[in-house]
């Protein structure tokens, strides 16, 4: 049996796994597959900076090529593994070859969701999850070009506010009343809704896509209201789907991403994972959590390489998630889900800075900052402790972010 | 192009040449220095990546902006001498930086 260790998949989990395992001192081969074209790189600015064209591929790629060379890491990028077969410890290839594992790390990651509309396979529509994603994208890329952006999430929002910056014809159509409805408070939906109207983005909530108008190539977007908005290319994003086929072919307990225990072990003792594909006990919320982050993908990597090197070093992350759009720069700690009342601080009707606070009872869950960062800063440590706050303490500039738990 | 030394919290150095136009944090990541993990890539949101530089090094560097200010307000283990590693662009008057990184980001 092989004493390697294998990583299915090329992402940000991936390198930084690869890393600590030689930081722990982990001595024999490492491989790494990853199915798209290059190593490993930063997901976050390809709808950001990246898409901006302010930055190029060398600085979103983690590592040099020689990184992996130097450390004994041999990568097959542009490889996909099709088969996990646990009970001969090997991973098959695509194109057939096996290679044999001591330990396996799946760290497969995520896709993006895709529309199954009338017309979806047209020409001019694109989805944002991969370098190619976005050199397609940014093809259409013109002066006046007419964008219609599907989907007011993160991915959506950010793609809004780079193309109006370069000159473009934005509409972004949401299906439910407002944007960023899964994540965060009405009060910042609306907020972002107001920006981006002053931006001249056109912001329509509660327009559901029943199909593409088109040729070959996408002319318009259908509300199947009698509505068509004009379109010469079209984004879409409509959220991810955790990439866990391949644990579930070869049997591990996968529910909602695959299944594993704070230090990153699956059902298998083998067979570890990290990043977006996984669903962990999360000991500051108290239930399991699937993440889709690059802060979840580094630290599980960390993790993970611990655990194979039987040096465990337990997560206990509080999430926290960033969005660029415009001079906003949105930085969210924590999770709100369940909360029973938002506090605002700031006044968010006016103006580009304000926090809400998510208390759940008198225990604060999560905040979003936007354009505040010692709110940012200092909640990252109240949400870890659990903190219990005083709303009207909150609400009170006249007291210091740092004043805020005492009282 | 500029020779910089990172060093880690138990004193372990680490030389390395950082290319021009990169940060002094791109310079950590691409050369897998362990005390910076910078989770923002460079997007000045996560404070992960804060060093200790020496007084005379801090002048041939760019001003604090606001947020990069705040952020370090409220870093722990930040002293006067902290910046964000990615707020730091390399230059050839880096040559021969030397900084230090907080056991806080081990």
């Amino acid at each position: 049996m092989g004493k390697d260790i294998i990583i299915v998949g090329g992402g940000q989990a991936a390198a930084q796994a690869a890393q600590s395992l030689r930081a722990e001192g982990f001595e024999n081969p490492i491989r790494i597959f990853g199915d798209e074209p290059h190593a490993p790189y930063q997901r976050p600015p390809l709808s950001k900076k990246f898409l901006a064209k302010e930055i190029g591929f060398d600085r979103v790629e983690l590592k040099p090529e020689s990184f992996y060379a130097d450390n004994n890491i041999t990568t097959h990028w542009g490889t996909r593994i099709t088969e996990i077969d646990r009970k001969g410890k090997r991973v098959m290839t695509a194109d057939g070859q096996a290679f044999e594992y001591g330990k396996l790390l799946m760290a497969t990651g995520s896709r993006v969701r895709e529309i199954n509309v009338p017309g979806f396979e047209m020409d001019g529509i694109y989805y944002l999850r991969n370098i190619a994603d976005v050199e397609a994208i940014q093809s259409h890329f013109k002066d006046g070009a007419r964008l219609v952006v599907v989907g007011g999430g993160y991915i959506g929002l950010e793609v809004a506010a780079v193309a109006k910056k370069h000159g473009m014809d934005v509409t972004v159509l949401e299906a439910a009343e407002r944007v960023m409805s899964r994540v965060v408070d009405p009060i910042v939906s609306h907020f972002y809704e107001r920006v981006h109207r002053e931006e001249g983005v056109k912001i329509e909530t509660g327009v559901s896509v029943a199909g593409f108008e088109g040729d070959t190539h996408v002319t318009a977007v259908d509300s199947g209201e009698g509505k068509l908005y004009p379109a010469d290319f079209v984004v879409v994003g409509i959220g991810i789907i955790p990439n866990t086929e391949l644990a579930v072919e070869c049997g591990l307990d996968v529910q909602n991403g695959i299944v594993v225990d704070e230090n990153c072990r699956t059902s298998d003792p083998d067979i570890f994972a990290a990043g977006d594909c996984t669903s962990h006990p999360n000991g500051i919320y108290g239930h399991r959590l699937r993440l889709e982050s690059v802060h979840n993908a580094i630290e599980q990597g960390k993790t993970a390489a611990a655990a194979m090197m039987g040096n465990d070093k337990p997560y206990n992350q509080v999430p926290w998630f960033w969005s660029d759009q415009y001079d906003l720069k949105l930085q969210i700690v924590g999770l709100s889900a369940g909360y029973t009342k938002a506090v605002v601080r700031g006044d968010p009707e006016s103006g580009r800075s304000f926090a809400v606070f998510y208390l759940k009872g008198d225990t604060v869950i999560a905040v979003d900052a936007v354009n505040r960062a010692p709110e940012f800063m200092m909640s990252k440590q109240l949400v870890h402790k659990k903190t219990k706050l005083d709303p009207a303490r909150i609400a009170d500039e006249s007291i210091k972010v740092k004043e805020i738990a005492q009282g | 192009m500029a020779k910089i030394t990172y060093v880690e919290h138990n004193g372990t150095e680490h030389t390395v040449d950082v290319a021009n136009g990169l940060t002094v944090m791109e310079g950590a990541i691409k050369n897998s220095i362990p005390g910076i993990d910078a989770d923002c890539g460079g997007a000045c949101a996560c404070a992960t990546c804060m060093v200790y530089v020496p007084k005379d090094w801090q002048g041939k560097m760019p001003a604090k902006e606001d947020m990069e200010e705040t952020m370090l307000d409220f870093a722990e283990a930040s002293n006067e001498d902290s910046r964000l590693a990615c707020q730091l662009p390399v230059t050839d008057e880096l040559d021969g930086l030397r900084i230090t990184m907080p056991e806080s980001q081990h």
